[in-house]
């Protein structure tokens, strides 16, 4: 602005000296030179690796992804064996990272939602106990708490023969913890459907009871009603079909025990250690979020009348979720990247397999990329959910 | 005028790029005084830190084996220690000049993997150990077994194979550093450990209480163990090989670190020849070296028979028998070209 402002003072038209001194020329200039730099420099990166890998003899592309693998992995979601190709031993390693960031990431917000209201509660003790939890698993580096619980919690169990004997058919040993295994029987696919049905009805009689209550002030118990229907639709059909569902059981074999469905050690310290990890954060971020949620607000609905419980969930909760998202979701985002850490314990993750498939084929670049890719994909995702949540719980501005 | 300039400033550097990229190693080596080697990180008998800090072992013996050949000093060798994931990009991008890290010598890493084999230091084969406690006496027993090992090696292939073959289950546990695969195994998070036999019996002292272990009798692959270049390189390529050759050459001859200097002077012409005492002789300067280098290694690291006793025979904790590896002339494998 102040280069055009100069410009339309001076009446002599553009010559050298004046272009140099326009601030606006300078700037197109540098940015035009920052580009053909990065241009320039990333070019000379891809030529030399492609010349020095056609001078190593190294076959680049992709190709090798169709061939067989050759090697078994441990934890599978899909069915693979030796035989299957590179490809789907990457899908398989793919799906077992989303499984660990999945669930790790529930797991975390749920403890780490507890951990932070605990941090404010009138009670003494369990604000400390909330703070010191926080504090400790702040501090410690995620690779340290994984091998604190694969080293000092789960190695140390007993061994298969000794198994820990635990209700519904369950057995804990050092070789993971051991659930019966359901067996789907015919007529399973209707329970999906009840639930499916379920879940879309109280969707309905939630917006309904919104409705209504904003028309007539009357409130309506949508929880309640939502937990019949979810839970007693699929239970209902459950009993009418008599009881489809039948369960494997784990028993002990030669080695260990076999059948059912097992969650070895591995899965289980990346797990809980992510869990716990990230959760100390999240309670950070949520004690933060309910903070910033000025005092007025909550004497204001005192004065009219209402529950505490109500307060939290109609006043609070809306207002402090705006700060608690976008924090959040760098906190999804560094649990996902940091399951990556599973190469430690031997966990099967896309690092894990993309490093066994580097070795077996050697092609590190094309590998290396796939990881990239992967990794990007999968966050570039939790960020766009994650930002539709956050303008979803944005305040409407009138 | 923007399009020049780019063009320009590309054509320059793919100009640089062309003489940046040479592929002499035994120069580069001699250029920067001494020998970058990939070892394991850590497999008694092979490569391995002594108390005191220095690396000792088969692997080890050989890196220094072409240091003394190259510079006439065993010392000029620095040793890498390189998991079995890292061991061919640090070959592939030059971080070492040669892996001298129990790799098994296959096809696909001969050709897809751009590397060459020719010398085999030791021929092994991979066994299985198992807790005595278990009551197994054959591999054929393990179905249902969970088998810790260590990723990105052939025998991570070839245990599925085996097991695929004998229609056995196993559940793998995966780890990729070799001692965590041993400590897991130790724990009693698998039944079974593999890798090569001479690597059971190294580790196997490693245990908590190695009396409780046991390798299996099976052997169920070939793994000759040996050296590996950078393709494309035939003259460090020869270096590398002829260390070795020259090595068993010298057992043959039965000259040894202590009596090659007495050998150089008074043995017969092919010992002359080969110890770089024979008049006018060029077999050293034809390599690249010196006309001592065959010298050097013998006087300074020893003879193959010296090297293995030392390192994994009677003269070490593992006492592995020579087996495959005795001379091709007491009925091992271990054979080389004459150096004429």
């Amino acid at each position: 602005m102040a280069g055009m402002a100069l410009n339309s003072d001076t009446p002599q038209t553009k010559t050298t000296s004046s272009l140099i001194n326009d601030p606006r020329v300078r700037g197109i200039f540098y940015q035009i030179l920052t580009v053909v730099l990065l241009v320039l420099f990333v070019w000379t990166v891809a030529q030399n690796t492609i010349h020095n890998l056609q001078r190593a003899n190294i076959a680049s592309g992709f190709d090798f992804l169709k061939g067989r693998a050759g090697f078994d992995i441990g934890q599978s979601m899909i069915a693979y064996s030796s035989d299957s190709t590179y490809g789907r031993a990457l899908v398989v390693g793919i799906l077992n990272t989303l499984q660990v960031a999945i669930i790790g990431i529930i797991t975390a917000s749920i403890i780490g939602f507890i951990v932070g209201i605990a941090r404010l509660s009138n009670n003494w003790l369990i604000a400390k106990l909330a703070q010191i939890y926080v504090e400790v698993f702040r501090n410690i580096p995620p690779l340290l708490v994984i091998f604190f619980w694969y080293k000092g919690v789960l190695t140390i169990l007993p061994q298969a023969r000794d198994s820990l004997v635990l209700p519904l058919g369950s057995f804990l040993n050092n070789r993971g913890l051991f659930v019966p295994k359901p067996i789907w029987g015919d007529g399973t696919w209707m329970m999906l459907v009840a639930l499916l049905v379920g879940i879309v009805a109280t969707v309905i009689i939630a917006r309904w009871a919104k409705q209504r209550q904003m028309r007539t002030g009357q409130p309506f118990h949508t929880v309640w009603t939502g937990l019949a229907l979810i839970i007693g639709l699929p239970a209902v059909t459950f009993i009418a079909l008599g009881s489809p569902i039948t369960f494997d059981f784990p028993i002990a074999g030669r080695f260990n025990l076999s059948g059912g469905s097992v969650l070895g050690p591995e899965f289980m310290s990346l797990y809980l250690a992510l869990s716990f990890y990230t959760a100390a954060f999240i309670a950070e971020i949520v004690r933060a979020g309910i903070r910033s949620v000025a005092k007025g607000q909550t004497e204001a609905a005192n004065a009219l009348g209402l529950r505490s419980t109500e307060i939290t969930r109609l006043i609070v909760l809306p207002q402090a979720l705006r700060i608690i998202i976008p924090p959040l979701t760098s906190q999804y985002l560094n649990l996902t990247k940091n399951s990556s850490l599973a190469v430690a314990v031997g966990f099967a993750d896309v690092v894990a397999i993309g490093g066994t498939m580097l070795n077996q084929t050697g092609q590190a670049v094309e590998i290396v990329a796939l990881w990239l890719v992967i990794y990007l994909t999968i966050s570039v995702s939790t960020a766009v959910l994650m930002n539709w949540f956050n303008s979803r719980m944005a305040l409407v501005e009138r | 005028m923007k399009k020049t300039v780019l063009s320009a400033a590309l054509g320059a550097a793919v100009l640089g790029l062309a003489s940046a990229a040479s592929a002499a190693t035994l120069d580069d080596v001699k250029a920067k005084g001494f020998v970058t080697c990939g070892v394991s990180a850590g497999i008694p008998g092979f490569s391995n830190p002594d108390d005191k800090g220095e690396w000792t072992g088969l692997d080890v013996d050989y890196c220094r084996g072409i240091a003394a050949a190259v510079f006439g000093d065993a010392k000029k060798a620095k040793f890498v220690p390189l998991s079995s994931k890292d061991r061919f990009p640090a070959l592939q991008s030059g971080e070492v000049d040669v892996l001298t890290r129990n790799t098994t010598w296959t096809i696909s890493r001969d050709t897809s993997l751009g590397f060459n084999f020719r010398t085999v230091n030791y021929y092994d084969g991979q066994g299985f150990i198992v807790k005595k406690s278990l009551n197994v006496k054959s591999a054929m027993e393990l179905s249902g077994a969970a088998v810790c090992v260590q990723t990105g090696t052939t025998t991570e292939l070839n245990l599925a194979d085996y097991f695929k073959a004998n229609n056995l289950q196993y559940n793998p546990v995966v780890f990729e550093k070799e001692a965590d695969a041993t400590t897991a195994y130790d724990s009693g998070r698998c039944d079974v450990y593999t890798t090569d036999q001479s690597g059971l019996y190294a580790i196997r002292l490693k245990m908590k209480n190695p009396d409780e272990n046991m390798v299996l009798p099976e052997v169920i692959s070939k793994e000759p163990l040996g050296p590996a270049v950078r393709q494309g390189d035939d003259k460090w390529f020869d270096v590398v090989s002829w260390v070795h050759y020259a090595m068993v050459n010298a057992e043959e001859f039965d000259i040894t670190s202590k009596n090659v200097d007495e050998k150089k002077a008074s043995g017969g012409p092919d010992i002359k020849r080969m110890l770089g005492a024979e008049d006018g002789g060029k077999i050293g300067t034809d390599l690249g070296l010196t006309n001592e280098w065959a010298y050097n290694i013998v006087k300074m690291v020893g003879n193959y028979g010296e090297v293995f006793d030392r390192n994994v025979g009677p003269g070490s904790p593992l006492k592995i028998e020579r087996g495959l590896n005795a001379l091709w002339s007491k009925g091992g494998l271990q054979y080389a070209p004459p150096i004429r």
